[in-house]
């Protein structure tokens, strides 16, 4: 009987109840506040962009934000075509330097490398990662696009005559600020991103799968090939596509090097434009109505990328229950 | 016993497999070959631009950087040589400071929510994946939101808006990476608090948070070092500056919106003040990222 009666004292609302719903509610409400910033942006933004928002800002590629020598248009136009185009491009550039290297990079890590240089190398990639965006774009307009100039020259001069490749290598721009250019900067700042995950899909691959691989006599390719890729295709799929994301939403490093010229052009070695670049680009001397359009602008980016990181967890979570069905 | 494997050989004896490498067919030790130094070449691939990148901010930085570009003032003309970073240091630290303050309760709070009360339920599940989402939001975008939700309603520009906006950017990655270090905490632990009669709140914050916090101190440490280095929300919503303002309100600057406009111009003093100010920035990402890894191996939780 004593026993229950101090039992009951103990489970008496007393001083801590109070502070134990206080401090859920706290927490609640910390978590809420990523729902909450999420629902504003695009609240905020959209009613801010509204008045840019017309059939013209999606399907046009004419872009007269201001008409100094009034011998253009009567009113500005606003069509954004060049910039989906040029973030299109340069991130397709991007992901198709960056995976192979990445894959390349998490094979040799998860398979390769001796357990004693594994960390090491992991770290240089996680320096690679640290390495703000803004130092790869000063880096880019100063030492590399002045550098990369007669490498486009030569690949103009031997590929230019092929039909299809010719029209992609065309004569390249002279300042050698070019999609090109922001495509493979942007190329290095997504392999750390792409390793990483790739390197945790590849851990997974049970290792009866790889040891029966060895069991039949397979060389490590032939294992590789046998056990580890099919395994983690899905995983892999995911990885590019979060690197996809994070290259179409990249601003500062492509706004430095892409060469800021409004243009839909299949030659590769051309200035062009990017939807993030043009924002901070021409921030400063917007107003009114043309600062609406950049808002806009700045909800497709949002709008786009968002989806794209849904579906990229979408794939990713959809692979890992699946690979977890396979080890169980 | 011995006999059983004194009779082995003898069974085994008439083919005698040949497993050594050379054996295989010459195609095959080919791919082999040929595919392991395609990995290794992936690694120099990436490892090139690195070491480029590293060097070349060095030479170029250090030519530039002493102690008076540390703390004179930005010089208002981009062409004019001389003048230095210090009101562009002051932003970086003052700005960077502010937004991991607000950034890092609201994120440990939300992390601790996910992992010791909603765990797998829809809420949280939500919450989750939006924090992952968020993770994606481009720099730039924040910058915009900022701008029209607080810029536009208080009409100014100012360092705070800057800080609200990096705030944003580090929120969610604080979130995720404080839960995966909330994960690690043995249930035995919170068991023992619960069983000496704590109460939840008593157990979370003096048994759990203790036990995370080396690894909730280096996520945070390694998110402060993206945000030092964010250019785009700076760039929209803080203004400029040429003088060192020390407060949140008003006009301010930070390195990485320094580089960014320097960069851009043809003038080599202004491309010089720019690889300075990539080099100093650089020293302070490194310090952070290194301070982190030395904290999370120094002082991990054992992972089981």
């Amino acid at each position: 009987m004593t026993v229950v009666d101090k039992s009951a004292q103990l489970t008496r609302k007393d001083r801590g109840r109070h502070a134990d719903r206080l401090f859920w509610a706290l927490c609640v409400s910390a978590g809420f506040a990523v729902l909450v910033i999420l629902a504003l942006i695009l609240i905020t933004m959209v009613k801010q962009a509204y008045p840019a928002f017309s059939a013209e800002f999606f399907t046009s590629s004419t872009w007269i934000p201001n008409d100094p020598d009034g011998d253009g248009p009567g009113k500005p136009v606003y069509g954004t075509l060049a910039f989906l185009y040029g973030t299109l491009v340069v991130s397709t550039i991007a992901v198709v330097v960056a995976v192979p290297v990445s894959i390349g990079i998490a094979l040799f890590l998860t398979e390769l490398a001796p357990r004693r240089i594994r960390s090491a190398i992991v770290t240089l990639i996680d320096l690679l990662a640290a390495v703000p965006s803004v130092v790869f774009g000063l880096w880019g307009i100063l030492v590399v696009a002045p550098a990369v100039v007669p490498v486009y020259q030569w690949l103009h001069d031997v590929l230019g005559g092929v039909p299809v490749l010719g029209s992609l290598f065309g004569e390249p721009r002279s300042s050698g600020r070019t999609f090109m250019t922001a495509g493979l900067i942007l190329a290095i700042m997504i392999v750390p991103i792409i390793t990483s995950i790739a390197r945790e899909v590849f851990a997974t691959v049970p290792d009866s799968d790889k040891q029966a691989a060895w069991a039949l006599g397979a060389t490590r390719w032939e294992m590789i090939k046998g056990a580890v890729l099919p395994h983690s295709f899905g995983g892999v799929v995911g990885a590019v596509i979060l690197g996809l994301g994070r290259a179409m939403g990249e601003t500062i490093a492509v706004a430095l090097v892409i060469g800021s010229s409004v243009q839909i052009t299949a030659n590769l070695f051309e200035s062009g434009y990017a939807l993030p670049a043009i924002i901070v680009d021409q921030w400063g001397e917007s107003t009114g109505e043309f600062t609406a359009a950049l808002i806009g602008m700045g909800v497709v980016l949002f709008v786009i990328t968002v989806l794209v990181n849904l579906v990229a967890r979408f794939v990713v979570r959809r692979a890992e229950i699946r690979m977890r069905g396979a080890s169980a | 016993m011995t006999s059983t494997t004194a009779t082995r050989p003898a069974a085994a004896a008439p083919v005698p497999a040949d497993l050594r490498r050379s054996a295989l067919p010459l195609r095959r030790r080919l791919t082999d070959g040929f595919s392991k130094s395609l990995m290794g070449l992936a690694l120099l691939i990436a490892l090139i631009p690195l070491g480029l990148v590293i060097y070349h901010v060095t030479s170029r930085g250090m030519a530039v950087l002493d102690w008076d570009f540390l703390i004179e003032d930005i010089p208002n003309s981009a062409r004019r040589a001389g003048g230095g970073m210090g009101p562009a240091i002051a932003g970086t630290l003052l700005i960077t400071g502010a937004a991991a303050a607000m950034a890092i309760p609201l994120g440990v709070l939300g992390s601790i929510y996910l992992n010791e009360y909603g765990k797998q339920n829809a809420l949280a599940r939500l919450i989750r994946t939006m924090s992952d989402v968020m993770t994606g939001v481009p720099s730039v975008v924040m910058g915009l939101f900022i701008y029209v939700s607080y810029v536009l309603v208080v009409k100014e520009q100012s360092g705070f808006a800057a800080a609200l906006a990096l705030g944003c950017l580090m929120l969610p990655v604080i979130i995720r990476s404080s839960e995966e270090m909330l994960k690690l905490v043995p249930d035995e632990l919170r068991q023992a608090s619960a069983a000496l009669g704590a109460r939840r709140w008593k157990t979370t914050v003096s048994v759990v948070l203790p036990a995370a916090i080396s690894g909730i101190v280096s996520g945070v440490m390694l998110a402060i070092a993206r945000a030092a280095g964010e250019t785009a929300p700076v760039v929209l919503v803080a203004g400029t500056t040429f003088v060192a303002n020390w407060t949140l309100a008003g006009d301010n600057t930070t390195l990485a919106a320094q580089i960014f406009k320097n960069a851009g111009e043809p003038f080599p003093a202004a491309q010089d003040r720019a690889w300075g100010a990539a080099l100093t920035l650089m020293v302070i990402v490194l310090v952070f990222t290194v301070a982190a890894r030395l904290i999370s191996s120094r002082f991990a939780i054992k992972e089981r």
